[in-house]
């Protein structure tokens, strides 16, 4: 068979959910949440070395990040969390021919169960 | 009493290596006509150079599969009503992750060598299994198989726009209806490119016009994969 030269530089294009349906909404989402993870734990490594520096250095950055943009910014941390985790649960259970016929609603279930959980941690974080 | 509605046509071209661009006709149609009967009166009527693919005109022979309006559309089969509205635009593409031959013509070439290569059988006994059950017969009637081979699922993959050595739906659904794993077709389907490459985003199962299914055929695939590999694993034959 032919030569298949790989596109990459189509890869920007898995992001756009025009004229798509539910199943790739949810791989976009899944793709966005899991970047946002990724560069997440690359931040909090960099806030760990902050105890490296001494106790005041790390009770000065503990002071900052409770401003309500970094309590957001947390919030968004909780919320892709929550949607790749669950939507993860999803994949695998019908990566293998489980239910994959349902896949539809079993990501509405599982996203109507996220966006619960991601209101109960939004007011848990804001009004304490 | 037959409807007219006023549409615009907007046909994508490319003829060899010179930019792709877009024409634009105005046509009188009846809403209940099909996106290829206003393509085929615009070759007719309007642009004699306009190349594109078709057959059958009733969804057997898969050759008119093409974008419109941005989704993947057997256009034989798809009204004008249903993509569009009195005064609207439809915009006609040819398939996506397909070479472009020319204006909407794509080339398959290699599409269907890789469904000969795993065995996919265009016809197959009336006794079959597909997402919602196994149906078994004495009877050793034959049929078509579902798979028309319009490469709609492969043109709305996202996989397949990057990746264009994956192997794509239609293939490995053609795979798994076949139902025979040997060892060239598992060296095909058991690898990088092959089931273990789907993503599951199902917009293969969304667009196919033909109720095969190929999500819920690529994820059976991978179960029995699986199942062949644990008993390798403990020496069950």
């Amino acid at each position: 068979m032919a030569e298949h030269p790989q596109k990459p530089a189509n890869l920007i294009k898995w992001f756009d959910p025009r004229n798509k349906s539910l199943g790739s909404w949810a791989f976009i989402l899944n793709r966005i949440t899991g970047l946002g993870l990724t560069l997440y734990l690359f931040l909090h490594l960099i806030m760990l070395g902050q105890l490296a520096r001494g106790p005041e250095a790390y009770d000065g950055f503990i002071a900052l990040v409770k401003h309500p943009i970094f309590l957001a910014g947390e919030l968004l941390v909780v919320a892709a969390a929550f949607i790749h985790g669950l939507n993860g649960i999803r994949i695998g259970i019908t990566s293998f021919g489980i239910a994959a016929s349902k896949q539809k609603q079993i990501f509405i279930g599982l996203m109507t169960v996220a966006t619960i959980a991601i209101i109960y941690f939004a007011i848990r974080m804001f009004t304490h | 009493m037959t409807q007219t509605w006023h549409v615009t046509y907007e046909i994508f071209r490319k003829k060899g290596d010179q930019p792709s661009h877009f024409d634009r006709f105005e046509m009188e149609v009846d809403p209940d006509e099909y996106v290829l009967d206003g393509i085929e009166r615009i070759w007719a009527f309007h642009d004699r150079s306009l190349v594109f693919s078709h057959a059958c005109h009733h969804s057997t022979c898969g050759a008119c599969g093409m974008l419109v309006n941005g989704v993947e559309k057997l256009t034989c089969i798809t009204s004008i009503r249903s993509v569009t509205k009195d005064g609207g635009v439809i915009r006609v593409q040819p398939m996506r992750n397909f070479p472009v031959i020319s204006d909407l013509s794509v080339d398959m070439t290699d599409f269907y060598q890789r469904m000969e290569s795993v065995g996919h059988q265009p016809v197959v006994t009336i006794g079959y299994e597909d997402s919602k059950g196994k149906f078994n017969t004495e009877d050793d009637l034959l049929r078509l198989s579902d798979c028309i081979e319009c490469g709609l699922c492969i043109s709305a993959c996202p996989i397949a726009m990057t990746t264009p050595a994956y192997l794509g739906p239609a293939v490995l659904a053609g795979a798994q209806q076949s139902g025979d794993l040997n060892p060239c077709v598992l060296e095909l389907v058991d690898s990088e490119n092959g089931a273990w490459r789907c993503h599951s985003a199902y917009e293969c199962t969304e667009v196919c016009p033909s109720n095969v299914d190929p999500a819920w055929r690529i994820m059976d695939l991978r179960k029995k994969l699986v199942s062949r590999r644990i008993k390798k694993f403990f020496g069950i034959k």
